[in-house]
């Protein structure tokens, strides 16, 4: 799973912030300032189970307040 | 005690602060925003059509078509939510919320009041709704059954909600002070006022009011047809006649009013720049229990707004009927008027035959057309109304032209399935441009 995947789905789960670029280098921005709350983020989790069947907890959620976080997450992850 | 009085006048103590309404949104079947659907409710104009089960532009599921027995709704048309509504919000709201959010904005900018420049807990936001988000809950009970709960949006938690529109207005604005929702089908949109007016007198200025729905998808409209009150006639100049001999049901629709109810010397000194008339009086009540042989509330309801109002019936030029086009409930609303006005003492009007009846939406939908009467010294007419029984003793105003008359006090009901009652007397002001004018400088 690609930063372009993430940002897909984030953008399709809970729509884009009119005052963020997105397309810059968001690594290590935090996802609140990105413009994504808690809910935004669960919805995330949700897409990427289905898309690519990694599931992350919900309390896991709360902890990867990054994309760098999160995509590391999903990458260390052995899909059965 | 022939029924409970569930919002009673009292609040009249100590000089009560005066709310007046200083902004409309309007989205209806028949115009977007106040002055076009003003002007096209004096034309006569329908937004009553068939549903077709394909949608209209915007690609939302209807119901109708050919395997529903009822196939006529008052749509609203021309409402792109994408050129209203930032991409954030698009995901977690039903079409109910994005035409509320839209509807809140437009009030906002009509009463010229900007949130930002105001403290934030001196806006509060109190709403009505009777149906939720009913589209998106479909779609997501969908996916629930034949996709998985894994797949169930996060926002149904709050999108299906009746809460929805006043939370996400509130939030949009930041509107911290007082927010409520009332739930009391046709009439919720009334109590909606008069609890607005409620919140002002306890010391908040600037309230955001009103209500709106939307729930036409193939699911809400069967829930529609099973209130069993649905005209099923298909022509639409013919489904929904209320107070006629020709009276089989009604037409449900989608839309609604979203006002700024203000204290009036907050709304002056923040120098709003006119003010459509006061919210007098207010009352609601509650139909006894079917079979009991106690009498309905409604003419409770009407004499307790006039005596909030401290107005004489001979002082309301035009009654905004709740004309639920359904006999047995047509004629208990006339007897409740020609009891209180006397036989034939009163104007009264319906212009929601031309919109349907959008449930919460539809008593903030008349408070706009009673303001805009009120302005303009017209009554709007019922276009398509076929003689009226003489046993009602109401004089309905038909036919296709508005009739003119010096106003000064008009009267809004409204009747909610389940037996809810609620009147509103609504007052024009003496100054409606409220800005004194400031000193050139």
């Amino acid at each position: 799973m690609t930063l372009d995947d993430l940002r897909r789905i984030m953008v399709a789960c809970a729509g884009e912030d009119e005052h963020v670029d997105l397309g810059g280098d968001i690594l290590d921005e935090l996802f609140t300032d990105l413009g994504y709350d808690s809910l935004a983020l669960m919805e995330t989790a949700a897409r990427i189970e289905t898309e690519f069947g990694v599931r992350i907890p919900d309390e896991q959620v709360a902890e990867l307040t990054t994309p760098r976080a999160l995509l590391d997450f999903v990458s260390g992850v052995t899909v059965p | 005690m022939t029924q409970t009085t569930i919002a009673a006048p009292g609040e009249r103590t100590g000089g009560a602060a005066t709310a007046v309404i200083t902004g409309l949104g309007v989205i209806a079947p028949n115009g977007l925003g106040a002055e076009k659907f003003w002007a096209a409710t004096l034309r006569g104009e329908s937004g009553i059509r068939p549903l077709h089960a394909e949608g209209h532009a915007g690609g939302h599921p209807r119901g109708g078509g050919p395997r529903y027995p009822v196939t006529l709704a008052g749509q609203v048309s021309g409402f792109v939510a994408e050129e209203h509504i930032p991409s954030r919000l698009m995901p977690q709201t039903d079409r109910v919320t994005r035409l509320a959010l839209a509807a809140a904005e437009w009030a906002l900018e009509d009463a010229a009041l900007r949130p930002a420049e105001l403290p934030e807990y001196s806006m509060g936001v109190v709403t009505s709704n009777a149906s939720g988000g009913f589209e998106f809950t479909h779609r997501e009970i969908q996916k629930l059954w034949t996709q998985g709960p894994q797949t169930v949006s996060v926002y149904e938690s709050f999108a299906w909600f009746y809460a929805v529109n006043t939370g996400q207005i509130s939030i949009r604005h930041g509107m911290r002070g007082p927010g409520g929702v009332l739930v009391a089908e046709q009439a919720g949109g009334l109590d909606a006022l008069g609890h607005a007016r409620r919140a002002v007198r306890r010391g908040t200025p600037h309230i955001v009011t009103g209500g709106v729905e939307s729930s036409l998808d193939p699911w809400g409209w069967v829930s529609h047809i099973a209130s069993g009150r649905l005209s099923r006639e298909p022509v639409p100049e013919l489904a929904y006649r209320p107070f006629t001999r020709e009276a089989d049901g009604y037409v449900p629709g989608e839309g609604g009013a979203i006002l700024v109810l203000e204290d009036r010397e907050a709304a002056l000194r923040r120098g709003a720049a006119k003010v459509y008339g006061e919210v007098a009086g207010y009352a609601a009540t509650f139909d006894p229990r079917p079979g009991s042989g106690r009498p309905p509330g409604l003419e409770q309801a009407i004499r307790k707004a006039l005596a909030d109002a401290g107005t004489e019936p001979g002082e309301i030029g035009v009654v905004f009927a709740d004309a639920a086009g359904v006999p047995f409930l047509d004629r208990e609303e006339a007897a409740a008027i020609s009891a209180v006005f006397g036989p034939g003492g009163v104007p009264v009007t319906a212009p929601k035959a031309l919109t349907g009846r959008l449930y919460a939406g539809s008593g903030p939908l008349d408070v706009v057309c009673a303001l805009l009467a009120l302005r303009d010294g017209v009554i709007p007419p019922v276009p398509h109304a076929g003689e009226v029984p003489a046993a009602y003793r109401i004089d309905l105003v038909r036919g296709a032209e508005p009739r003119s008359a010096a106003l000064t006090h008009a009267l809004v009901l409204a009747r909610g399935k389940g037996g809810f009652n609620a009147a509103v007397v609504l007052r024009k002001p003496e100054h409606p441009e409220a800005v004194p004018r400031k000193e050139e400088k």
